[in-house]
């Protein structure tokens, strides 16, 4: 018994303070929390800089009603007027096209996935291909579009085959959010509505579905987002014309990006630097607005699972 | 008693109460109805039932709580769905529609396999004329009587670039998916969230103009210190001429658009880590950095590799935002493999030359390069997401209850 008391260490009469750190530990936690806030600073840098520089260069030829309302018909690089109704034109046509044609058959993949084709082996191919689909290049898309549409048919470079390139692209960004979206509607509410006899279609199409629309909206929009800014398919499936031409069957047509990059080899000339700017900061202005709409779509209109 | 078909097992080891329920259902419908044609559906839904019964128990494994909590659910579910398949209230409309929701289902595993189908088909004709080899030139001359084009030189390029900028991008976005999960103030998390999320809606052209005009400048010193000191190996080596548009560039432009996608799901993942192993690490006296350390980042780690898998999919095939910023060796130039060298990714040399596809033989080409980067990309994301799957957090718990269940086991 005295042995060990011996042995014990003699206690010095200062108090024990266990909740402290030590030196190396405190410092390497102040390291850690110095490099994870430099991290998202390091992060926000290139938005905001993005954003300033194209506001700053931009804005002007925004605040002027011909930006909105004239073609680049006629005008060189030289040259200053006109303004972007063809490219934004251009784009929201064949954005509409490609959303005309993604969203039912992404909806209704959803509700094959969650409705119908729950957990058997069908449906986990279905989901692998969407998710082979997300990761598709938009480059890829648009050379599978231009081997069927130009190469096997025959057909011209026209708006119309930018909006099926495009499709490969929206479809799996609105088939995931509605899926996400149907998953989170209580079954509550399905096994209610087949008690009341109601068939099963007649479920999906009348609770289940306008349950999940405002998520449902919210993927369309951040989908349409997406493709908006896409540059690749257009090189590719459509020649840039500074003439209106709202027909996406026939002949060349405007769009943001392209209008863009028509331009870029000549910053060096005021004028054409100019309509660059602000052409970019139309798309992002185009795309923010998407974006902010669909998060508050989503905010206001959330299914609420208990 | 066994089905008739003999799907289900005539016995079963296990005395759970479920177990008799459902042959008894089965035995009535069997007695009353007798075989109908949709006694086939049934027996399916019984087999299906007993199969999902089975992988919970193996999932749990002690058993203990498949005999709790599994009865109840399917057993409702395989009722409401024999319900409906008795009433005849509504069977065209489901028929129609259920028809139409599978074909959308199948209409995308068509997309798909039609994207590889026709891409290959243009693509051989060109490959079975190419003069050189496809896979290891670099040469890349399609037109003509001697049509020579290989992937080497753009494949390089593809892979490095991206690669950069995945180390660039991955410890930033675990920074900031760490930041906005435990170390932003609670009102400011989401709207940093959102902020992150917005550099992904920033259109990539626009990424390429700004890379090109404002950032590339900043980034000379950089580049010039790097070759200074790391000069002496061939892909830091800096070639002469002061050209903005090097692959380096091209790689940080692409670290910021990846950004968005890894820090998004790193967060998604960080966020689940269970409160438990949190607070245990806490309450051992861990620092915030060490409880990290030890209970988030080690539960995170497949999350965050298959995230950067995703980032790295996206960077290879990204297009405008390194077409506009790349500068294009001049064809007579010797092949340079410096990271600040100018260069052409798959991408970027299929959209610079959209104005030559104007033979089949130039255009299966093209498409033959297309493939090369579908197949890259379709491998990176078919890995992404078979580490996701298996590091799901629903998969994940069970095995860990496995272990410590063996672990117990051994003890006692």
């Amino acid at each position: 018994m005295t042995a060990i008391a011996e042995n014990k260490p003699a206690y010095d009469g200062q108090v024990l303070d266990l909740s402290g750190k030590s030196g190396a530990r405190a410092f390497k936690n102040t390291l850690a929390t110095v490099l994870i806030v430099l991290a998202f600073v390091i992060a926000m840098i290139p938005l905001l800089w993005i954003l300033i520089t194209v506001i700053g260069k931009g804005y002007h030829l925004l605040l002027n009603a011909d930006w909105w309302s004239q073609s680049q018909r006629g005008i060189t690089v030289r040259r200053a007027g006109g303004g972007a109704y063809h490219a934004i034109m251009g784009t929201l046509i064949m954005s509409l096209i490609t959303a005309v044609i993604a969203v039912p058959i992404a909806v209704l993949g959803a509700i094959y996935l969650v409705e119908y084709g729950k957990g058997t082996r069908a449906a986990k191919i279905v989901s692998f291909m969407i998710d082979i689909l997300t990761g598709v290049p938009s480059i890829v898309a648009a050379l599978f579009v231009y081997a069927v549409w130009i190469t096997v048919f025959g057909f011209n470079r026209v708006g119309f085959a930018v909006s099926l390139s495009l499709v490969l692209l929206m479809l799996p960004v609105v088939l995931r959010s509605t899926e996400e979206m149907l998953k989170l509607v209580p079954d509550e509410l399905r096994e209610a509505s087949y008690a009341l006899g109601v068939p099963k279609w007649k479920t999906i199409l009348k609770v289940v579905v306008p349950t999940a629309f405002g998520g449902i909206v919210t993927g369309v929009m951040l989908g349409l987002a997406r493709v908006m800014g896409e540059t690749a398919p257009l090189l590719i499936l459509v020649g840039y014309s500074k003439n209106i031409n709202l027909n996406p069957f026939s002949g060349f047509m405007g769009a943001l990006p392209t209008m863009i990059n028509q331009d870029r080899t000549e910053l060096a000339l005021p004028n054409a630097a100019d309509r660059v700017w602000a052409a970019a900061l139309t798309l992002i202005l185009l795309v923010l607005v998407l974006n902010v709409l669909a998060r508050l779509v989503a905010r206001f209109s959330a299914v609420k699972s208990k | 008693m066994s089905s008739p078909d003999g799907t289900a097992p005539p016995d079963r080891p296990d005395g759970t109460a479920t177990n008799h329920a459902d042959p008894a259902i089965e035995d009535l419908v069997h007695e009353n109805i007798g075989p109908t044609p949709k006694f086939g559906d049934l027996a399916e839904q019984h087999a299906e039932h007993e199969a999902a019964q089975r992988s919970t128990e193996v999932m749990t494994e002690t058993g203990v709580e498949a005999a709790d909590s599994t009865p109840a659910a399917p057993e409702t579910r395989a009722d409401a769905d024999r319900e409906l398949a008795l009433g005849p209230v509504g069977h065209l409309g489901d028929r129609l529609f259920g028809g139409l929701a599978r074909g959308s289902g199948g209409l995308v595993v068509l997309i798909v396999a039609f994207v590889g189908i026709f891409l290959l088909a243009l693509a051989i004709p060109a490959l079975a004329d190419d003069k050189s080899s496809f896979l290891f030139s670099r040469v890349w001359n399609p037109g003509g009587d001697n049509p020579q084009f290989g992937i080497a030189a753009l494949f390089y390029t593809t892979v490095i670039s991206s690669i950069i900028a995945m180390l660039i991008a991955v410890p930033i976005a675990i920074g900031v998916a760490l930041f906005v999960t435990y170390y932003a103030p609670k009102r400011l998390a989401s709207p940093v969230a959102h902020a992150v999320d917005l550099l992904a809606a920033v259109p990539s052209i626009i990424y390429g103009l700004w890379g090109i005009l404002f950032f590339a400048p900043i980034l000379r010193p950089v580049i010039n210190g790097l070759a200074d000191a790391l000069g002496w190996i061939p892909v830091f080596e800096k070639p002469p001429g002061d050209d903005v548009g090097v692959v380096f560039t091209a790689s940080v432009v692409l670290a910021i658009m990846i950004l968005p996608v890894v820090t998004a799901i790193s967060r998604e993942i960080f966020a689940q880590t269970p409160i438990a192993h949190r607070e245990g690490a806490l309450a051992l006296g861990a620092t915030k950095w060490e409880m990290i350390r030890t209970a988030v980042l080690p539960y995170g780690r497949s999350g965050v590799v298959s995230a950067s898998m995703l980032g790295l999919g996206r960077a290879l095939g990204e297009t405008v935002a390194v077409l506009i910023i790349l500068s294009v060796p001049n064809g007579n130039d010797p092949w340079n493999p410096s990271i600040f060298a100018g260069g052409e990714t798959f991408a970027s040399k299929i959209a610079n030359n959209a104005a030559e596809f104007d033979s089949p033989e130039k255009t299966g080409a093209y498409i033959a390069a297309g493939l090369v980067l579908f197949v890259v990309t379709f491998l990176v994301n078919s890995a992404a997401r078979i580490i996701v799957d298996r590091s799901a957090p629903g998969a994940k718990r069970p095995r860990r209850n496995r272990r410590a269940s063996a672990a117990e086991g051994a003890s006692a």
